[in-house]
């Protein structure tokens, strides 16, 4: 049975790295692994989605709508935009933070309100304010790791692996506050 | 060993272990991170070059000299490099020499969306495409064997969902990097009509002799699976996307060799089969192919001609099942485009720009967001360079009046990759343009690659930095004035004073790029009591600043003290805070 997880959010949210760590957690596992990133013009402050599919045997590295187990939103309209992707029965894990799109900056739209209560009518959701954790774990940066641990207490994958991953994928002067950040999300 | 890579950190892989000696690049989306991983590798030399068509004849040099060797660019970078190719493609190789090419349908990060695949075709060079990783790195080396057993450049051809997925690599040592004897061979390497004539015998039956080569390849491999009356013809992405829809209800035939294609093999193939689907992304290539051997296969009538295709749409439109339907949270969402960032020098240039009102003709990189509310200052964006020539078309079209109120812009990269003799054109032809080069000191968009303007090579290292001031005085332009996008008022001045004259001129707006370590903006800005809510800070689209319950706020998470706004406000209501 192949497991897709999608990470939503805006492009400089630190999405890329979150899925590498989940990637190279699983790996771990023995699994066979997509992860399916987005370059170039859309990381400048635009939606970014990645695709993070593991099983026994993966083929497309992207997932449809419908298809998603779970999704780890860095943000709450992007967590709205991504829920047609969630399976029936699935969980969003979504960061309650607030970033206007420039379309609602300009006055042209308003940012829709009560994201989380619209979402929780249509889907498992578990919303934390991953940025007051990362001021906790003492660097704001660090609000992917704290979303990757509230993934990893969600997922069957052990504690350890998710250390070990993020011992390889952090650089080594980020390693403590990210170890701590995972952790902060992790036990909340 | 087997390590999780992206598809281009596969290729640099598949570079390193083939014995590639030389790689020259240009940066684009969705391949410049083939080139940035080849850095990796102490054993290549790698350079970004200032633009594809210098990188291919790089690459050429050094296959002639012996070399295992390529250029990586994305599928724009192949109309600018196509002129060596073409010529390439005569006089065969002497180290192996792979042309990397990355399309990008879907246009995730793209002016248009091509399909490389034509340029196989009409260069009459093979190329092999693969579905992920693993074959990245196995189709890569193998495009160099090929290249030197058949004597011709090979096209190794990617596109963004293969380029930008990680999937699980198998590592294996470094072979074959010794040079190859180097002979002067001028029938060979010197393309004047005499000796191009008979080369081009030799291209023909090379391509006799490569498709006899499809045709046994395991490139070309059939997944025959029992009880099955459809046939699927597909390759890349599309094998991925069938397979996961139709999984063992179809059989496959996966196309790694996309030109010169097996014909027998997929005429054998087809007739296995009741009903047989072409599934390709973009242009018919292999549709056509199938139909001009009479084979009945369903393609294009069914699968679009646009965009990336889906699991889904393919179950919807082989099988008749339809996906369910979506689920949402019932209202419009607003979007969310892609802007400048917090702290972007060419935001400063744009709002200037703006309220001058004045047409600007527009290029490739971050500032082609200039185009986007609110700025909404770019009134044309084309190609790589077009911005300078296009506005000099637009100034000989409507005269001097309306060159008044008219600008280029242009990046550092992009002026030094195609851009230089745009601007020697309205010199030589008299033009008067003006010319704003905004001097980022990076290659901003594909995510900061050095370029000639900034003074380092790809590996970091110190070297000479072309001085645009200098450049521009010897190309003839007299009014070069370098101004600093951020103290607005002044700028101002200058983009007045310069698209005043009935002469060419250019303004290089200098300022870092916000994301460059270097660059250490303090603080951040916050509204003070002084404001009158003029809403004037607004005009800058910044993502740091927007409107609650009807007053200006600044988001201090996102802002990154630059102060531009400080310097836009006409009150003085926006201070720094420490």
């Amino acid at each position: 049975m192949t497991k897709s997880i999608m990470i939503v959010g805006v492009g400089g949210q630190g999405t890329l790295l979150a899925s590498r760590i989940l990637g190279n957690t699983v790996i771990r596992e023995g699994y066979d692994v997509k992860v399916s990133e987005v370059h170039g013009m859309s990381q400048r402050g635009g939606s970014v989605v990645t695709y993070v599919k593991y099983g026994e045997k993966v083929y497309s590295p992207t997932i449809d709508k419908g298809e998603a187990d779970l999704i780890l939103a860095f943000e709450m309209l992007e967590a709205a935009r991504a829920l047609p992707f969630l399976k029936k029965g699935g969980t969003i894990i979504a960061n309650t933070s607030r970033i206007n799109p420039m379309p609602v900056i300009t006055g042209e739209q308003e940012y829709p309100a009560d994201l989380d209560k619209k979402i929780e009518q249509k889907a498992k959701l578990i919303k934390l304010d991953a940025l007051s954790v990362a001021m906790n774990a003492g660097n704001i940066k660090t609000v992917n790791v704290v979303l990757i641990g509230v993934l990893a207490k969600n997922s069957e994958i052990p504690y350890e692996k998710w250390v070990e991953s993020l011992k390889e994928t952090v650089p080594e002067k980020l390693l403590e506050v990210n170890l701590k950040a995972f952790d902060l999300g992790y036990n909340l | 060993m087997k390590k999780l890579l992206l598809g281009n950190a596969a290729v640099a892989r598949g570079a390193y272990e083939a014995g590639v000696r030389v790689v020259s690049s240009y940066p684009g989306t969705p391949s410049t991170e083939i080139t940035e991983n080849i850095v990796n590798y102490e054993e290549i030399y790698a350079e970004w070059a200032p633009n594809e068509k210098v990188a291919a004849e790089v690459a050429i040099g050094a296959s002639i000299a012996g070399a295992r060797s390529m250029a990586c660019m994305k599928h724009v970078g192949l109309n600018v490099m196509a002129d060596p190719v073409f010529t390439a493609s005569y006089t065969g190789v002497n180290g192996g020499l792979v042309f990397c090419v990355a399309d990008d349908p879907g246009m995730h990060s793209s002016q248009n969306e091509q399909d490389s695949r034509h340029y196989a075709i009409a260069a009459k060079l093979p190329m092999l495409e693969p579905s992920d990783s693993g074959e990245c790195k196995e189709f890569t080396k193998l495009a160099f064997s090929i290249s030197e057993e058949f004597d011709t450049p090979v096209f190794l051809r990617l596109s963004t969902r293969i380029s930008h997925s990680q999937s699980l690599v198998e590592l294996n040592d470094r072979e074959n990097d010794e040079l190859k004897p180097y002979e002067k061979n001028p029938a060979k390497y010197v393309m004047a009509p005499a000796n191009a004539i008979k080369r081009h015998v030799d291209v023909e039956k090379r391509m006799l002799d490569l498709t006899e080569y499809s045709e046994n390849s395991p490139l070309n491999i059939a997944e025959i699976n029992d009880n099955t009356e459809i046939g699927v013809i597909c390759s890349g992405t599309t094998y991925l996307y069938a397979h996961e829809a139709l999984g063992d209800k179809v059989s496959y035939l996966k196309i790694g060799m996309i030109h010169p294609l097996p014909s027998k093999k997929i005429t054998d193939f087809a007739q296995k089969f009741k009903k047989v689907y072409v599934i390709e992304e973009l242009d018919p290539i292999i549709e056509t192919h199938c139909k001009a051997l009479g084979l009945d296969v369903i393609g294009k009538e069914v699968f679009t001609l646009l965009y990336e295709y889906t699991p889904s749409m393919i179950k919807k439109a082989v099988l008749g099942i339809k996906p369910n339907e979506d689920v949402t949270v019932g209202e419009v969402l607003p979007g969310r485009p892609p802007v400048m960032c917090a702290g972007c020098p060419h935001r400063g240039t744009f709002y200037v720009l703006k309220k001058l009102g004045l047409t600007v003709s527009g290029d490739i990189g971050c500032y082609t967001l200039g185009a986007m509310a609110p700025l909404s200052s770019v009134d044309s964006t084309i190609c790589m360079g077009a911005s300078i020539s296009a506005a000099h078309g637009m100034s000989k079209a409507r005269g001097p009046e309306f060159t008044k109120k008219l600008v280029s812009v242009i990046g550092d990269s992009t002026f030094m990759h195609s851009g230089i003799t745009g601007l020697s054109d309205i010199v030589y032809n008299k033009g008067i343009s003006t010319v704003i080069i905004l001097d980022n000191s990076i290659t901003g968009m594909t995510g900061h690659q050095d370029n000639p303007t900034t003074g380092y090579t790809i590996r970091g290292e110190e070297t000479k930095q072309v001085n645009l001031v200098m450049l521009s005085k010897a190309l003839g332009v007299e009014h070069v004035v370098v101004a600093d996008p951020f103290d607005v008022k002044e700028f101002e001045r200058v983009v007045k004073e310069e698209t005043e004259r009935e002469e060419p001129s250019v303004i290089i707006a200098q300022r870092p790029c916000a994301l460059l370590k270097r660059v250490k903006y303090k603080g951040h800005c916050v509204i003070t009591d002084k404001c009158k809510n003029c809403k004037m800070c607004m005009k800058l689209g910044c993502p740091a600043i927007s409107i609650e319950d009807n007053k200006v706020k600044i988001d201090t998470t996102q802002c990154n003290g630059c102060g531009l706004c400080v310097n836009v406000c006409p009150f003085g209501a926006i201070s720094k805070e420490e």
